[in-house]
């Protein structure tokens, strides 16, 4: 959802102008705080002044969360907990519950006012969250969809389930959904719904000896050029088409290569976006990696083994219209352990909430290869 | 109100907010698990519990008769609490809540409350596996916070990080040391700011520091800084190395300080002292068969206890490493052990607390106590009673 391009310092004076200028001056002060430590010293003045207020400041404190880095909504929000614990039985319930149905504000903070609600009115908030199956904060979105997956469970629905799945972001409650719509006998695309990237062009093995491949900068990080053949560790290498029908978008890239160690590959993809917008890489990986969107460098990581999970790493990017190039580095290590044996990533792209957002040139996602059966003996 | 006692050694080490009775970071004021109080009870009754959310095993630590832990909760682990508990009557003092804004990922055995915080007397310093660091008063009063994935990016473990926190003087060790960009900081416990930060060997490392009063040049405490490599002797005013141990370390278990020994989890378990010109050090012994797993080794009554793999209890002599006794407990054991006068208190995964007489030619379990949920934290010893927390308890046993 598109945010309100308010100017949220302007915002916040206004709304701290009934409470006085002290209080404006204070959240300026914390809303400063940045890297290393920077504007500690003063964010404590200002905090210590700014929890002294009544009640009435929670809602403003919430406010200022709105573009707030995450270090300034931390101060914000210990400052709401100091006061709210102060004053459990006089929360301002109407303004909460007002800045908890203004979706434009952070989805944290709204929580928060979600949560002081239901602290002093669990009856009102029972209400409230029955309409934020959709919401942008993931915290409310996951309370609404687990109130419909339990009446989906004692309803024995599918058409709740199938409500839930569509609104739930979180893996456990999407699982728990999808499961139970596959019971019934209804397909589920799980891979269109996270939005996991399934359809790749690799190039590999390249040298990884030593782990010294996660530094060397091999040709697909100069060019991409797909009739290109390159000099790889054993020999001639050129890209290949990869896709793969993991229900959790698994692209395994011992697949195309062998189980290799101390190898060195690049997956690329092109998404093709219908605007210029915010977005995120989503990436799970086990191995050392390195990501660029359009030839900029995203992130990278030097660690190998050491668990994956889907969304393991959030990525924030900006997407343009029109084709996106996605390069991704994958480095296996010296590893002789069973469990080091994956050379295998997860990746999406989605918006904050965790949203899918699928590319137009998205492909069909690919069907699972049917189980090889044995011949029958005799 | 009872009197609070000050202790005389300690007192030397720590800020003079600290008392006799306070267990202010992992494995008490010594860093090695033994308290000097000499009213635990050999048979431990629950005397209460309360309710704790998501996860945690980070230890309690306490203030006079203040508990504070830690726990993260939702479903990413993203929510980080610090609580404050009136350790007589097992009732919150205060919370507060955190947002993490690091990454919150970690084995499904351990979590992202998994560091001890520690206190100063007047202060709690609490980090988390996410990187985020906060430091509050003891009313809860928030003071400076971090978030040290926004400093360091890579500073992180996908398995996720528990070394615990240390304080000396004015600074507070950080150490958040990982395959990709380990790192320990000496941070201004005024103000939450770097005085130093140093690049630690490159890899995952769960090891807690320890004190080591009058180990460097001119007396100074000094501090021993863990990992694969070894032990870095650090000035923690400056971060600057005074001496190394480069004999390799384990990176699970953590070093024990004796007076002024420091018994290093490495090729065994080997024995360190450091000169009194503060230069080096001096190896005493090293036992290869004493090998410490998860648990860290105790001292209790002048011995040594390390408890291996297999459960084997093992009661060590100071002076050459000689194995004095064995006995077998119950096991496996996550948390490291407690001691108390003559007595020694371990909990197992499974929630069953030990409790040993070492006294004897032979060791002998006196008494058992079954909380009934998975531990995997340390305890802490304070005003005549241990303090145990599970993900989803804080029990107060006397």
């Amino acid at each position: 959802m598109k945010r309100h391009k308010l100017p949220h310092l302007l915002a916040i004076t206004t709304l701290c102008s009934f409470l006085g200028a002290d209080t404006a001056s204070s959240i300026r002060e914390i809303r400063s705080v940045d890297a290393e430590g920077r504007g500690n010293e003063s964010a404590a003045e200002a905090w210590s002044k700014i929890t002294k207020g009544d009640a009435n400041t929670i809602p403003v404190l919430l406010a200022a969360m709105d573009d707030a880095n995450v270090l300034a909504a931390n101060w914000l929000r210990s400052a709401v907990d100091t006061i709210a614990q102060r004053n459990t039985k006089s929360l301002p319930i109407a303004e909460l519950e007002e800045f908890l149905s203004n979706r434009n504000h952070n989805p944290k903070a709204r929580r928060l006012a979600y949560e002081l609600i239901a602290r002093s009115k669990p009856a009102l908030a029972k209400k409230l969250i029955k309409n934020m199956l959709n919401d942008p904060s993931v915290e409310l979105r996951r309370e609404a969809v687990q109130g419909i997956l339990d009446r989906a469970q004692k309803e024995d629905s599918t058409n709740l389930y199938e409500t839930a799945l569509n609104a739930a972001r979180d893996i456990d409650q999407i699982d728990e959904a999808k499961n139970a719509l596959t019971e019934a006998g209804i397909k589920v695309d799980l891979p269109l719904h996270f939005g996991f990237l399934m359809h790749w062009k690799v190039v590999g093995p390249f040298d990884n000896t030593g782990r010294k491949g996660f530094a060397t900068i091999y040709p697909p990080e100069n060019e991409i050029n797909f009739a290109k053949s390159y000099t790889g560790k054993k020999g001639t290498v050129k890209w290949s088409n990869l896709k793969t029908a993991d229900t959790y978008g698994m692209v395994d890239i011992n697949e195309p290569y062998g189980h290799l160690k101390e190898v060195v590959a690049y997956a690329h993809h092109t998404f093709e976006s219908n605007d210029a917008r915010k977005a995120e890489i989503r990436l799970g990986c086990k191995n050392a990696w390195k990501i660029w969107l359009n030839g900029s460098l995203v992130f990278e990581r030097d660690e190998y083994h050491r668990g994956m999970r889907i969304d393991q790493y959030t990525l924030p990017i900006e997407i343009q219209k029109g084709k996106n190039q996605l390069l991704i580095k994958l480095c296996q290590n010296e590893q002789k352990e069973s469990w080091t044996d994956q050379w295998q990533f997860q990746l999406r792209i989605c918006d904050s909430s965790g949203t899918a957002i699928l590319a137009k040139n998205r492909l069909p996602t690919p069907q699972p290869k049917a189980p090889t059966r044995r011949p029958k003996r005799g | 109100m009872k009197t609070r006692k000050t202790l005389i050694v300690p007192l030397l080490l720590l800020p003079i907010a600290i008392m006799a009775e306070d267990w202010p970071c992992f494995r008490g004021p010594e860093g090695n698990g033994f308290s000097v109080e000499n009213k635990i009870p050999t048979e431990l009754k629950k005397a209460w519990k309360i309710a704790l959310p998501g996860r945690g095993l980070s230890s309690p630590i306490t203030i006079g008769n203040m508990v504070f832990v830690t726990a993260s909760s939702g479903s990413i682990q993203d929510r980080l609490h610090v609580f404050c508990f009136d350790g007589n009557k097992g009732s919150t003092l205060w919370e507060r809540q955190f947002w993490s804004t690091g990454r919150t990922m970690a084995h499904k055995k351990t979590n992202i409350a998994a560091p001890t915080p520690v206190s100063d007397g007047r202060y709690i310093y609490a980090l988390f596996s996410c990187n985020d660091l906060v430091c509050l008063d003891l009313k809860g009063n928030l003071r400076w916070l971090r978030g040290l994935t926004r400093d360091y990016p890579n500073a992180s473990n996908s398995l996720g990080m528990a070394s615990s926190l240390l304080v000396t003087g004015k600074t507070l060790i950080v150490q958040i040391e990982n395959d990709s960009q380990p790192l320990a900081i000496g941070i201004d416990t005024n103000n939450g700011k770097n005085r130093w930060k140093l690049s630690r060997p490159k890899s995952a490392n769960w090891t807690t520091a320890n004190l080591l009063p009058g180990a460097g040049k001119g007396g100074k405490t000094l501090v021993a800084l863990q990992s694969k490599d070894g032990i870095h002797a650090i000035n923690p005013a400056n971060g600057k190395t005074e001496w190394a141990y480069e004999g390799g370390a384990s990176t699970i278990p953590s070093s024990t300080r004796m007076g002024k020994v420091l018994l290093v989890p490495s090729k065994g378990l080997t024995a360190i002292q450091p000169r009194h010109d503060g230069s080096t050090y001096t190896q005493l012994w090293r036992v290869s068969k004493l090998r410490p797993a998860t648990a860290s080794p105790t001292v209790a009554n002048g011995k040594i206890y390390n408890v291996n793999g297999a459960g084997v209890l093992s009661c060590i002599s100071p002076d050459e490493g000689k194995t004095l006794w064995q006995l077998r407990l119950k096991g496996p054991f996550s948390g490291s052990p407690v001691a108390a006068g003559k007595h020694l208190y371990y909990f197992n995964e499974a929630g069953l607390g030990q409790v040993i007489d070492s006294s004897g030619k032979e060791g002998k379990i006196v008494s058992k106590v079954d909380l009934g949920e998975t531990i995997l934290s340390t305890p802490a010893i304070s005003n005549g009673a241990l303090f145990v927390r599970s993900d989803e308890h804080l029990w107060k046993l006397n």
